[in-house]
């Protein structure tokens, strides 16, 4: 890739979105050890619409996306610092307390009604509050990951951990779920086999209609199509375009035609920066910067 | 040697080629002559057990598998006691220690600080390189008078003459008894499959744990529902490796069990084990038939060794995911 270096140096070109923000990035450092990933990026999330992240590869959209419900957490040594605003409050909690030990991600309990009503009274472990953090904020991976378990349980599972419903509910939220992710049709005759036996594209989309069944206020997907056979990728696409009425979303693509084809807005990033976020109308006819020319015109990535 | 829809061999090798490819013929014949070494082993092994323990087997037919009377002086020989000790030591050795062994597991795998970790790695790979006659010494000079007085004594004592606890709990209050046995062969057991669990638990896919955490589980329930139920059909592996060391196991049985033929009576009876017996009167065997009973019993903890193994393989069969 033939990059200038001091192209990522100019302040991020970041277009307001005219919505709500129902997640807010300002100032996020990224650290795998002491190696930096990000830096200082920006970040707003709309409420229910797309946004999509591209960039060339390793500039730091997996890193960003993770940040965003904490799943960096599971590894000891990375850590992140600048806020991630979700309902006002920092997801983060990146103010250590005295004695070094972690702050409690505090959750707005008031601003969005919290799944469990006894859960939230009362001082809850970090492990806790950082469950309840990613039952908020979802997140389907690049590699579908189908748990050791029936279709129906796959679903299910993640329903029962938060809420508790019975059968009949049950069978209808996974019913919808998987129409929602538009996989019904497919499965619902063998909704106990086990979800491993899928084709690749399927055991996508039942993610999605995993994470999706948990109702989620945000779902995170990073390149979720990136394994899949052209066909599973429109069909997957055309099952993100129908979830933006209830869901905000963020996506990681390679894949500049995906990005315009269903996101609202583009988040361009470079060497662990946001370099510029506009509408997708326009990201890839007129981008500003000359870094994001060069990318969708395909000098370079 | 030609492959099927490989060009025949030409006299001129084409330029840049080896003139032959018979090396990989030889690779393959040394490959099965290991492979045949390992079976002919096998077989002579069961065979020559099976023919030295056919008088003891054409002699008291059966019921060699029933009874449970073993003497010497008589000539009488009836395996059942040792193998009724064999399966339950090992059964119960297993029970106190698969819970231990995945615990500790999933400790270091997914709660431990990297620093502590090393050292519990360090601690039971100690364990489990211990020789299994240490095992025995301290089973016997520490383990059983401190069970006897701290344990066996005081519950013989506090329960009901004649009440069911009273026959579980009867026996000499030495500490050598089946319940001491199995506990000493737990400890010995327990570094193997806590290794095995650990190397288990770390292969499960980094994705399947993100994913888990990423629906918003709390570490319990990616422990519970997702790690153990992906791990599940090879713990089967991890719970057979543990059991084949507990059959088999000598040494440290033969010194703490108690050394008794027939029939365990109770928990803290003493008893024997197949491989105790055989350790233990193998040197003094003098007569043919004692000798040959002696071998019968080592066929039949072959054939225990082997029906546990072909259980797995039944149970893993019948698995329904993967
Ligand atoms: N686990 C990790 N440890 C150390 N460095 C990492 C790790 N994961 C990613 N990185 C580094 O962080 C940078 C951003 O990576 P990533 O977010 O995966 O990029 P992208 O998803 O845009 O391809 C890369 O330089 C990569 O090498
Ligand atoms: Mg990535």
């Amino acid at each position: 890739m033939t990059f200038d270096i001091s192209q990522a140096d100019q302040p991020a070109m970041i277009i307001d979105p005219p919505h709500d923000r129902i997640l807010d990035v300002k100032g996020l450092d990224f650290f795998y050890g002491k190696t930096q990933a990000l830096f200082g990026v920006d970040l707003p999330v709309a409420r229910d619409k797309i946004t999509a992240l591209i960039g060339p590869s390793g500039c730091g959209k997996s890193t960003l996306l993770r940040c965003l419900n904490r799943i960096y957490d599971l590894y000891p040594g990375q850590h992140a610092e600048g806020q991630i605003l979700f309902h006002g409050e920092d997801v983060l909690g990146t103010r250590r307390a005295p004695g070094g030990l972690r702050d409690k991600v505090q959750l707005a309990v008031e601003s969005a009604p919290p799944i469990d009503p006894v859960e939230a009274e009362g001082v809850l472990r970090v492990g806790g509050d950082l469950a309840r953090l990613r039952a908020r904020v979802g997140m389907v991976f690049q590699r579908p990951t189908p748990f050791p378990m029936s279709i129906y349980d796959n679903i299910a599972f993640g329903v029962k951990l938060h809420r508790r419903v019975s059968k009949s509910q049950m069978d209808e939220i996974v019913e919808d779920s998987l129409t929602r992710a538009a996989l019904w049709d497919e499965v619902k005759d063998k909704l106990h086999q086990s979800g491993l036996g899928l084709s690749g594209g399927q055991q996508q989309r039942l993610c999605v209609a995993r994470g999706i069944a948990v109702e989620p206020e945000v779902l995170l997907l990073d390149e979720p199509a990136s394994a899949l056979d052209p066909l599973s990728t429109a069909k997957l696409e055309s099952a993100l375009v129908e979830l933006k009425d209830s869901f905000s979303i963020v996506i990681v693509t390679h894949n500049l035609q995906q990005a315009a084809r269903i996101s609202d807005y583009t988040a361009f990033m470079l060497l662990g920066r946001l370099i510029e976020f506009r509408p997708s109308t326009d990201a890839f006819v007129a981008p500003e910067t000359e870094a994001m020319r060069d990318y969708v015109t395909g000098r370079f990535g | 040697m030609t492959l099927p829809g490989n060009p025949a061999p030409r006299s001129m090798p084409p330029r840049g080629l080896l003139p032959t490819r018979r090396n990989d013929t030889l690779f393959q014949v040394v490959c099965f002559s290991a492979a045949m070494v390992l079976m002919a082993a096998l077989f002579g092994l069961i065979l020559s057990l099976a023919w030295g323990g056919w008088p003891a087997f054409e002699r008291f037919g059966i019921g060699f598998l029933f009874s449970s009377e073993w003497n010497p002086v008589t000539d009488e020989y009836g395996a059942a006691g040792p193998i009724v000790g064999t399966l339950v030591t090992a059964f119960l050795s297993l029970l106190l220690a698969l819970p231990l062994a995945v615990g500790v597991a999933i400790f270091l795998v997914e709660f431990c600080p990297q620093r502590i970790a090393h050292w519990l790695a360090i601690a039971v790979e100690l364990l489990a390189g211990i020789p299994s006659i240490v095992y025995g010494m301290w089973g016997l000079f520490v383990l059983a008078p401190w069970f006897a007085d701290h344990i066996q004594l005081p519950l013989l004592m506090s329960v009901e003459p004649g009440s069911w606890l009273d026959t579980l709990f009867s026996g000499v209050p030495n500490g050598a008894n089946i319940f001491t046995a199995s506990l000493i062969l737990a400890i010995m057991i327990l570094p193997y499959m806590a290794t095995v669990f650990r190397e288990l638990l770390i292969s499960v896919p980094p994705q399947m744990r993100e994913a888990a955490y990423g629906i918003g589980c709390t570490s319990f329930e990616v422990v519970g529902s997702i790690m153990l139920p992906y791990i599940r059909r090879s713990a089967v592996g991890a719970v057979m490796l543990g059991l084949g060391r507990a059959l088999g196991e000598t040494m440290a049985v033969t010194f703490i069990i108690g050394n008794s033929h027939g029939f365990p009576k109770s928990l803290f009876a003493s008893g024997s084990t197949i491989a105790s017996t055989i350790a233990n009167e193998f040197t003094e065997a003098t007569g043919d038939l004692h000798i040959a009973a002696l071998i019968a019993l080592g066929f039949v903890l072959f054939l225990i060794t082997f029906a546990s193994i072909a259980g797995a393989r039944l149970l893993l069969g019948a698995e329904r995911y993967r």
